[in-house]
């Protein structure tokens, strides 16, 4: 009797240790701690004072990654009447801010910002995207199911997705003209059609030290800061303005730490969860039991 | 079925029939022992299945339109609300009701207390249907389902929260389908395969609570990705896992108690006395879990708020939505559940479950969608989405009432009395 039951248990514990060992892949997320971007990593340096609203970097966008033809051509400017944002159609857009006090409207293009960790990377089931070391975030479109979770993770709101698509939905979102051109060590497309050179492409930790130039040069012009030298965890995309960042539409809260962050705490359970479980609840199943089979063996006995 | 009843038939349960001379056939248990014009009769007979055909009309119509013309057509196609009701309701409402396999395997295979036996199984299917029809609805939001199986074998991003979501409701649901097989295997007669099934159950069931604290956990981390897109009330970088596998607790044990009060209801035709006379006292047994659940989720969710220092948003009319939430969805469920134990009022627990499952399904929409982009503006899900979502769930009803029906699930099997006999 005795020994029937241990082999039952042997048996049960051995089925969940192999359960187990099935789903330990899920858990070797924490080695990009502190990483702070590849060091040759590209990026560019977007200056809001520079800024017309001309939407030729719409254009050059459209045009380099064979984008479908707008609704409304790129010389319509009434379409910074509203706020717009990315879409499978267009991966980078321009918004239109009136600035209180001030007597003209600031402008800023909004694009994947190309982070040194980024979220839609970590959160990926199946591995599409790559943070190359050129600093461009591409994907693997082949791969992509479609849960969108990618979409939920980005704090930028950019990767969008071609719902219209039946057969072969995907996330859509820019990639730093990787393919056509950064590989090559050439600027993407829009950076080149700028006509005010508003946007600086070169190396990210150069382009940092531009910035800083360029407060210290005007400081009565900029803003003190580059918005996104360390927003969650630095972006290869920067900015520099000279209204407050929430006034232009970005978003002062994200804090310095990447996403991942916020997930690891949760992934450092996982480990202790599948190692403590199986022992302490075969003790607890043991435990509670005990009096049930003392009772049985006194009865076997008499 | 029960004027059938009245009449003199006996719903089908063992495999011979009265002086054992003709053994059932699969053909008679699917029919329950009624000829085919006798059980489509008494299937017309049941305005619920008038409902539900229209249902079925319509909104198989709206869910095939969906596949022909992709997502765009049925859902308002956000970017900014990636997730809308088929995730929100159909993954993140359903998953968390579908907990009671693993809290009653637990209780049962686990901590020994056989006193629970008589509703473990049917704890089991609902957490199986649940599971299963949680993967109906990813399908059809998924915009590529058939490529469902790329995070398990083509293209593996280990590091992500919703790979282990992924692996884990797999696996869980495997483990729930070898936890059943014993049921389906009194039913088709096949002794061996249930005695194969009991030699690892404990295994099994302590299987199933390995992958259940992660996955339920991991769908409330899904959420960590999106710090600045949920409210703060609503969301807690430490917590969150704790607070969604917490809540899942007594949301299965409240989804359990309703379940069984509308089985009890609705066809105590096909329950048997061992169910009937116990349902009472297993209730308040059920209760008394899920108030322990409850009073370490209100806890636990007042700690978050500290921890993270969100005590001024709950002047803020987001503080009002929560708060109301908070009394309406776990105070008072843990209240009436608290008057109804020391008392012994299981119909005051049948309610106050019910207020729990609402409770629970508000907690879930409230993170998903309704405070999800709370700086931005909300989105109200396009009708084709509402009409997808009756449907699965008119289709997930349909499935649970046809195993009910005939697995011994609610009832026992005669089998055994009749083998010594």
């Amino acid at each position: 009797m005795k020994t029937m039951n241990r082999r039952k248990f042997l048996k049960g514990s051995l089925l969940g240790g192999a359960a187990a060992s099935v789903i330990n892949k899920s858990k070797n997320a924490d080695a990009s701690a502190s990483f702070g971007g590849y060091p040759d990593a590209m990026g560019v340096l977007v200056d809001l004072t520079r800024c017309v609203g001309c939407r030729s970097c719409e254009a050059a966008c459209n045009k380099e990654q064979g984008l479908p033809a707008p609704a409304q051509s790129f010389d319509d400017l009434s379409v910074l009447d509203h706020e717009r944002r990315t879409s499978e159609g267009a991966y980078t857009v321009v918004n239109r801010y009136e600035i209180p006090g001030q007597d003209h409207p600031l402008f800023r293009k909004i694009q994947c910002n190309h982070c040194n960790e980024p979220a839609c990377l970590t959160s990926c089931f199946v591995n599409a995207y790559t943070k190359t070391p050129e600093g461009a975030v591409i994907y693997d479109p082949t791969v992509c199911v479609g849960c969108r979770t990618c979409m939920v993770a980005c704090p930028f709101y950019i990767p969008a997705y071609s719902y219209s698509s039946v057969l072969n939905p995907v996330i859509k979102k820019c990639i730093f003209c990787y393919d056509t051109r950064l590989k090559f060590g050439r600027p993407p497309a829009c950076v080149e059609s700028c006509p005010r050179e508003a946007l600086t492409f070169g190396k990210r930790k150069d382009l940092i030290k531009t910035g800083n130039q360029r407060i210290k040069n005007h400081p009565d012009l900029y803003e003190d800061h580059i918005y996104g030298e360390n927003e969650v965890g630095g972006t290869s995309w920067m900015y520099l303005s000279s209204a407050p960042f929430d006034q232009v539409g970005f978003d002062t809260d994200l804090g310095t730490q990447p996403i991942l962050s916020y997930v690891k705490e949760f992934l450092t359970v996982v480990p202790m969860v599948l190692t403590i479980w199986p022992a302490l609840f075969a003790g607890f199943h043991l435990l509670a039991t005990r009096k049930d089979k003392q009772k049985k063996e006194e009865k076997s006995e008499i | 079925m029960n004027t059938l009843i009245a009449n003199g038939k006996v719903p089908l349960a063992k495999h011979y029939n009265e002086d054992r001379s003709v053994e059932w056939s699969v053909k008679d248990k699917l029919l329950l022992g009624l000829s085919l014009s006798e059980y489509i009769a008494q299937a017309f007979r049941n305005p619920l299945n008038w409902l539900f055909a229209v249902i079925f009309t319509v909104g198989g119509y709206v869910t095939i339109t969906r596949f022909l013309f992709g997502l765009g057509y049925v859902t308002h196609s956000s970017y900014d609300y990636p997730w809308g009701l088929f995730l929100g309701f159909g993954l993140f409402v359903m998953v968390p009701l579908s907990a009671s396999g693993f809290m009653l395997g637990t209780t049962v295979e686990v901590f020994g207390r056989d006193d629970f036996k008589p509703i473990e199984r049917l704890a089991l299917l609902n957490g199986l249907l649940g599971y299963l029809f949680a993967v109906v609805f990813l399908q059809v939001d998924l915009g590529q389902p058939w490529r469902l199986v790329y995070p398990m074998f083509v293209s593996l991003g280990p590091a992500a929260v919703l790979f282990l979501v992924a692996w884990h409701v797999a696996t869980y649901l495997s483990v729930q389908v070898a936890e059943l097989v014993p049921a389906f295997a009194e039913w088709m007669g096949m002794p061996k395969l249930k005695t194969f099934i009991k030699s690892m159950i404990l295994g099994l069931t302590i299987a199933g609570i390995i992958l259940s604290t992660l996955h339920q956990g991991a769908l409330g981390a899904l959420f960590t990705y999106a710090p600045g897109k949920v409210h703060p009330l609503w969301y807690s970088a430490p917590f969150q896992w704790f607070h969604f596998f917490c809540s899942s607790i007594f949301a299965g044990l409240s989804m359990l108690i309703v379940v069984s009060t509308i089985c009890k209801k609705t066809m105590a035709w096909r329950c048997d006395k061992n169910f009937l006379t116990n349902l009472d006292r297993l209730t308040i047994g059920l209760a008394k879990g899920a108030t322990l659940a409850l009073i370490t989720y209100l806890v636990i969710k007042i700690i978050a708020v500290a921890h993270d220092g969100d005590w001024g948003y709950l002047a803020s009319g987001w503080g009002q939505w929560y708060m109301l939430e908070m009394v309406a969805g776990v105070i008072l469920p843990m209240i009436l559940f608290t008057i109804s134990i020391r008392n012994n009022l299981p119909g005051l627990a049948r309610f106050a479950a019910l207020i729990a499952v609402l409770g629970i399904a508000l907690n879930r929409l409230n993170t998903a969608l309704i405070t999800f982009n709370w700086k931005l503006y909300q989105e109200i899900p396009h009708w084709r989405e509402v009409v997808i979502c009756i449907t699965i769930y008119s289709l997930f009803i349909v499935t649970y009432r046809f195993i009910l029906y005939r697995l011994p699930i609610l009832y026992s099997w005669k089998k055994d009395e009749d083998a010594a006999s």
